[in-house]
């Protein structure tokens, strides 16, 4: 078989699998959070931090709470890991305070952006109680923040968007620990390793030793993929045999990270009572995803002439088709995971996977971030698109207005300040360009993969930057928290502002977001944003590189 | 409704000024042309022909000029930045001349002059109007009546609240009142533009008077009821000015989202420097200016205020005055339209469509009993008969029924005791027409009977909604018969159908608000083709009507012009009061129709419509510009540094300089080019939104590509010429 069939089959199949499943996930996730009623050990959760499931929270309220989990959470992490060395399993682990304020950010934050290496930088102990804690209650975070907007759209006439702890709790009992169980046992199954053994050393056929470490791997992986974290248990990510060992098991994994983002658009559909709404979304960010995926494999296929095309930095079990679908997937989630290293893909490759982040991770985005930044999107689209039919601009009824419009601007602002800011000073900083590997434009694009992935979230990086020094660390660090924050708490305002409003009826004058025509411009509207805001960026970078 | 009132009339069809009547608005919009007159009038959508655009451009250039204040500037913060690019540039070409330099400075300030200009052209037009507003203003004194009863002159600027004014003949009005004793025409064509006289009087709904008005005969008392200064006429001449010009809350949305749009370009543009710093080629203030001031969205951000006042122009331009921005765009929104079925939907009066002669007689006999009897009625309804029954008859036949009351014959006058009028002809036969049970009365007490054919006839037509009169004739010696029946009813305008069918097609439902009997109300919304009706209405209904629809989140827009619509116009998302109405419906509405003509609710969902789709497309418009201009820019900014990047000159400018200016130039001559279309408004055709986005999308957007591809193309093949 050759690679483009076995590439187009892989992908057939993914999006078989994914359409599928979508379905009866996305209305489960609707039926999670509109039911009255709390599973057992949930109510026993509430009784133990004394949450009254019942009571309903107003925006401010919501995003306190929201960043009140998450700061407690960074600086619990912290204190992890400065301490390690005094835990348990301790194993000689350590980090220094830079590294350990961006390793507890970047967790929290759903980045996994990981400036230590997997197995040296953190003991067991830690890995277990801080970061994997952190990679099941940060996606159910910005389900939850996800599902606020919704209720803002979906509610009409009223103040409250919900509780955020029962939104957390439910999100991680209902949706995320079960869907990592299952992932768990199939890449188990799949052939991921998962033992408690001690490292074992192993004679290379050159005569040298190598120590090789075991750990919960496959559980590790799971939650890796399906909460669109992305921090691996191996340095190496998911371009190590133990992580991902075969094309079935990176096909699952390429599923797993896929699977809720392009299951929320139905949530949502569900949720405001009209499903042809979550089509559009879904139509939006399938679109896109389409669009990059066939950009990056096109550019990857064609880079380098022989027969094995560009396989520098790609795994010969794994190949060109499977590892271009593993990055864009990976960067169109806010997921970060690598089963390749992005540093040498081609220029356009790479500056693919960097576009698709650049684009605000919504296609289809991390869990929850993905679906409020696309609506996000949406709106805008309207506002743009809603003058053109006449009429004050509304999505589903609610109006655009003043308040709304600016929510809207801001948190599409946040995301091109950082990278852009960042990008600007490190480019010039001897400090920064220390770190570099390449020169020329590809120096120029390490530095920028390194902060929009931080400020997007997404983790991935561009290898052969080394971005752990003070400098870096701190800023990335910075990147990763205000990149997560500040659009959380403005989509819940947006969310508070939307809630207060009545819906307006539907009449021949309203425009309709669910018509082909609007998923085209919605669409437009996302490339054609991120495009203008990056493309003198991306010229010096990419596409200079590309083009000489 | 019962048919004792069938053969009255309603005053305001008798009254002679009729401004309701399409014609006689049509001849006076014809009539006045360019001369700016003493009127709001002035020549329809024509005037912006390009010669005359050019002309305003250019006398608008000193205004333009004293416009470049950055104290101005700052209310547009895209145009703001312009500014402040300029300036830089400026001071660049200034330090390091050269051709380069100088050229782009020049264009820079080129592009804040035109936005400028585009706002000084909008706003020159109401200014022109505003004289001649002030013109009619200029009254001297008032003769004031004090508590005894005698009278002092006063200046009218010294008028207050309650003061009571006494205005003769040739006086004109000092100030905003109601009449409190008197009868008068009036000449209101100083607001108007309306020359027939109207009557003002005391009591009821016409008791309004303007100041600055006419009175052309009698006398009238009128009670002052605003302050100097804010009158009627103050404030329209604040309005027009643009004065008092709010921003409305979608253009601030838009400036938000401009403005936001502005900050990401600045930082792309700003994070560039050290990019090409890095790369080994910084970018000289100049040309990073240049590509600043091609990436914000200046095109929209020029021309919006332009569009804003051009809006509220073109209300004016259809007589209609909006008291507030905010209004004119609600409109757009409006969902539901409640109509007034009397004067709006129907003519106003039952008209005779029919003749019904009874069983077993000729239509003949019928006819001319009803053309003798209505003779005399000057009603309406009565003259609708003679209409209908005239054209019937052969003109020997006319004529000679027409020298009746020549030959001595008497008419019988409609009272509401008899509810019948007829005649008396000398030789005794006498015809009577009227309501049908006292027609019938009439017949079985001279001795006659009602034939039940005709009372079959007569409940056929009461119960389709029409109104039934019956005709009877006695001969002399003879009992009295029943020759037919009338049938009354309200017509529908024409064309009314056509235009709720284009209301809906916009999603727009419209109510028809009648006092009529379900029944009857029900068959004329079914004939003009409403969507809805409510009967039998009175004001707390109709006040109940709009806060269910605005609880289901509908905005709603509606006309009056009665006191006791002034509630329900304060009520109203869009409330339109007619010119003719009180001064409290004036009051309560947020827009006065200077015409009285009910149906221009339509016009002003079309205008408030127009307004944003116009802000939308050349929003779209601009955003969809900077595509081109990229490509045009950035591989001439770096081609040296990385010759591949000349692949994205894919339209193949000639030289890095020229490239950059010519994208500048584009960026300002589109400014001027869309001037026409921001004061014009882009086209609105009543359609379904997907077919309006659909079509706007094409023009607007594919074309906000495409054009400035075009456009700069062309512009290098000039400049490449220069020595830059």
């Amino acid at each position: 078989m050759s690679d483009t069939v076995s590439g187009l089959l892989t992908i057939a199949v993914l999006v078989a699998a994914l359409a599928a499943v979508h379905v009866p996930l996305g209305s489960w996730m609707a039926k999670v959070f509109t039911d009255t009623r709390h599973w057992r050990v949930e109510r026993l959760v509430y009784r133990l931090v004394r949450v009254d499931p019942a009571s309903e929270q107003r925006w401010v309220t919501y995003a306190v709470a929201v960043l009140a989990f998450s700061v407690v959470g960074i600086v619990l992490l912290f204190l992890l890991i400065v301490f390690q060395s005094v835990l348990p399993l301790a194993r000689g682990a350590s980090m220094n305070v830079d590294t350990a304020v961006n390793t507890a950010v970047s967790f929290v934050t759903n980045t996994n952006w990981q400036s230590y290496a997997g197995e040296a930088g953190t003991s067991p102990f830690v890995q277990t109680v801080g970061l994997t804690v952190q990679n099941f209650v940060s996606p159910a975070v910005g389900l939850a923040v996800a599902i606020a907007l919704v209720r803002g759209l979906a509610r009409s006439s009223g103040t409250d968007l919900g509780n955020f702890w029962v939104d957390l709790v439910r999100g991680l009992f209902r949706v995320i620990v079960p869907l990592a169980l299952v992932g768990a046992v199939v890449l188990l199954l799949g052939g991921v390793i998962q033992n408690l053994t001690a490292p074992t050393t192993v004679t290379t056929l050159s005569g040298g030793h190598q120590v090789l470490q075991g750990g919960l791997v496959a559980s590790q992986e799971a939650i890796k993929e399906l909460g669109t974290n992305g921090g691996g248990y191996f340095n190496a990510n998911s371009a190590h045999p133990f992580e991902n060992p075969n094309a079935v098991t990176n096909l699952v994994e390429v599923f797993l990270l896929l699977v809720i983002p392009f299951s929320l658009p139905r949530t949502y559909g569900v949720m405001v009572g009209d499903r042809r709404q979550g089509w559009t979304v879904l139509g939006f960010m399938a679109s896109l995803w389409a669009l990059m995926l066939t950009a990056v494999t096109w550019s990857e296929v064609h880079a380098a002439a022989g027969p094995l095309g560009a396989l520098e930095g790609k795994e010969v079990r794994f190949g060109v088709w499977p590892s271009a679908l593993f990055a864009t997937s990976t960067t169109a989630t806010s997921t970060g995971a690598v089963n390749s290293m992005h540093e040498s893909f081609s220029a356009l490759g790479g500056g693919g996977a960097l576009f698709s982040m650049m684009l605000g991770e919504l296609s289809p985005g991390g869990v929850g971030t993905g679906l409020y930044s696309a609506l996000v999107v949406a709106i805008l689209t309207v506002f743009i698109a809603g003058l053109m039919v006449g009429r004050t601009p509304e999505l589903l009824g609610k109006q655009i207005g003043r308040r709304e419009i600016t929510l809207t601007a801001l948190t599409v602002l946040v995301m091109p300040l950082l990278v852009l800011v960042f990008t600007g000073i490190g480019i010039v900083a001897p400090l920064v360009t220390s770190q570099m590997l390449a020169t020329g434009p590809h120096g120029l694009t390490e530095v920028m993969y390194a902060y929009t992935s931080a400020a997007n979230n997404n983790g991935s990086a561009f290898a052969g930057f080394s971005a752990d020094t003070p400098y870096t660390n701190l800023t990335l660090a910075l990147c990763m928290f205000v990149g997560r924050f500040a659009p959380i708490v403005l989509v819940l305002a947006l969310a508070g502002s939307l809630v207060a409003q009545r819906r307006r009826p539907v009449t021949a004058g309203t425009l309709p977001t669910h018509s082909p025509t609007f998923v085209g411009l919605f669409v437009g509207v996302a490339v054609v944003v991120g495009g203008l805001t990056f493309f003198p960026a991306l010229a010096l970078g990419p596409l200079a590189e590309a083009l000489s | 409704m019962t048919p004792s009132s069938t053969t009255t009339s309603s005053p305001t069809a008798s009254n002679p000024a009729d401004p309701m009547q399409p014609g006689a608005r049509r001849q006076k919009r014809h009539g006045r042309g360019n001369d700016g007159g003493d009127a709001l009038i002035r020549p329809g959508h024509t005037s912006t022909s390009y010669t005359q655009l050019a002309r305003q451009l250019v006398t608008t250039l000193p205004q333009a000029v004293a416009k470049l204040d950055p104290r101005h500037v700052w209310h547009s913060p895209v145009m703001f930045v312009v500014w402040v690019g300029s300036v830089v540039t400026t001071v660049q070409a200034v330090a390091d001349p050269s051709w380069f330099a100088w050229t782009l400075s020049i264009w820079l300030w080129a592009t804040v002059l035109f936005a400028n200009m585009a706002e000084a052209v909008a706003e020159g037009r109401g200014k022109a109007q505003a004289a001649t507003l002030r013109a009619s203003r200029r009254t001297t004194t008032a003769e004031r009546r004090l508590p005894d009863g005698s009278l002092e002159t006063v200046a009218a600027s010294d008028l207050t609240i309650g003061d009571v004014v006494v205005v003769r003949p040739n006086e004109v009005i000092p100030g905003d009142g109601d009449v409190i004793e008197g009868m008068a025409t009036v000449d209101e064509s100083a607001i108007t533009g309306e020359s027939a006289p109207v009557i003002r009087e005391s009591g009821g709904d016409r008791s309004a008077v303007t100041g600055g008005t006419t009175v052309l005969s009698d006398g009238i008392t009128v009670r002052i009821t605003t302050r100097p200064g804010e009158t009627f006429i103050d404030r329209m001449i604040a309005l027009v000015e643009g004065a008092s010009r709010q921003k409305t809350p979608n253009e601030i949305a838009l400036t938000i989202l401009l403005t936001v749009l502005t900050i990401i370009f600045l930082l792309a543009v700003m994070a560039m420097q050290p990019m090409a710093v890095y790369s080994g080629q910084a970018q000289s203030p100049v040309v990073l200016v240049a590509l600043l001031v091609c990436l914000i969205p200046t095109t929209i951000g020029a021309l919006l205020s332009a569009i804003g006042i051009a809006g509220m122009d073109r209300l004016v331009q259809h007589n209609v005055l909006a008291m507030s921005g905010r209004a004119v765009e609600a409109a757009g929104d409006v969902s539901t339209l409640l109509l007034d079925k009397t004067g709006t939907i129907t003519y106003g009066n039952r008209r005779a469509t029919q003749l019904l002669a009874a069983p077993g007689l000729g239509n003949e006999e019928v006819t001319r009993a009803a053309y003798v009897s209505s003779l005399a009625d000057e009603t309406p309804e009565g003259r609708s008969i003679v209409e209908l029954a005239a054209a019937a008859l052969d003109s020997p036949t006319r004529e000679a029924l027409d020298r009746l009351p020549r030959d001595g014959a008497t008419f019988v006058e409609f009272t509401a005791a008899t509810r019948m009028s007829g005649a008396d002809l000398p030789d005794g036969t006498a015809y009577r027409k009227g309501a049908a049970d006292s027609v019938a009365r009439w017949v079985t007490s001279h001795g006659g009977e009602m034939p039940s054919g005709v009372v079959t006839e007569v409940d056929g037509i009461a119960s389709s909604g029409g109104t039934p009169l019956a005709v009877a004739v006695q001969e002399p010696g003879r009992a009295p018969r029943v020759l037919g029946v009338i049938h009354l009813k309200d017509v529908v305008k024409p064309g009314m159908k056509e235009r709720f069918a284009q209301l809906r097609a916009m999603g727009i439902r419209t109510v028809m608000i009648t006092g009529d009997n379900p029944l009857t109300a029900k068959s004329i919304a079914a004939e003009a083709g409403v969507d809805d009706f409510l009967a039998e209405a009175t004001p707390e209904d109709k006040m109940a009507l709009i806060k269910q629809e605005q609880l289901g989140g509908r905005l709603v827009a509606m006309t009056g012009d009665g006191t006791n619509d002034a509630p329900a116009l304060a009520q109203s998302d869009v409330g339109v009061a007619m010119n003719t109405g009180t001064m409290a419906a004036k009051e309560a509405a947020n827009m006065v129709d200077l015409d009285s003509d009910p149906t221009k609710l339509i016009d002003i969902v079309s205008i408030g419509k127009q307004l944003l789709i116009t802000r939308g497309a050349l929003t779209t418009f601009s955003i969809a510009n900077d595509i081109a201009k990229y490509f045009a820019i950035i591989p001439a900014m770096f081609v040296i540094l990385f010759p591949g990047l000349d692949a994205l000159n894919i339209i193949g400018l000639a030289s890095p300089k020229s490239a950059i200016v010519s994208a500048v130039i584009f960026n300002a001559l589109i400014i001027i080019a869309l001037i026409p279309l921001s004061l014009k408004g882009v086209r609105y055709r009543a359609a379904g939104s997907t077919a309006l986005l659909r079509r706007n999308l094409l023009v607007y957007g594919l074309g906000g590509i495409v054009a400035p591809f075009i456009g700069i193309k062309l512009i290098d093949l000039v400049v490449s010429h220069l020595p830059l």
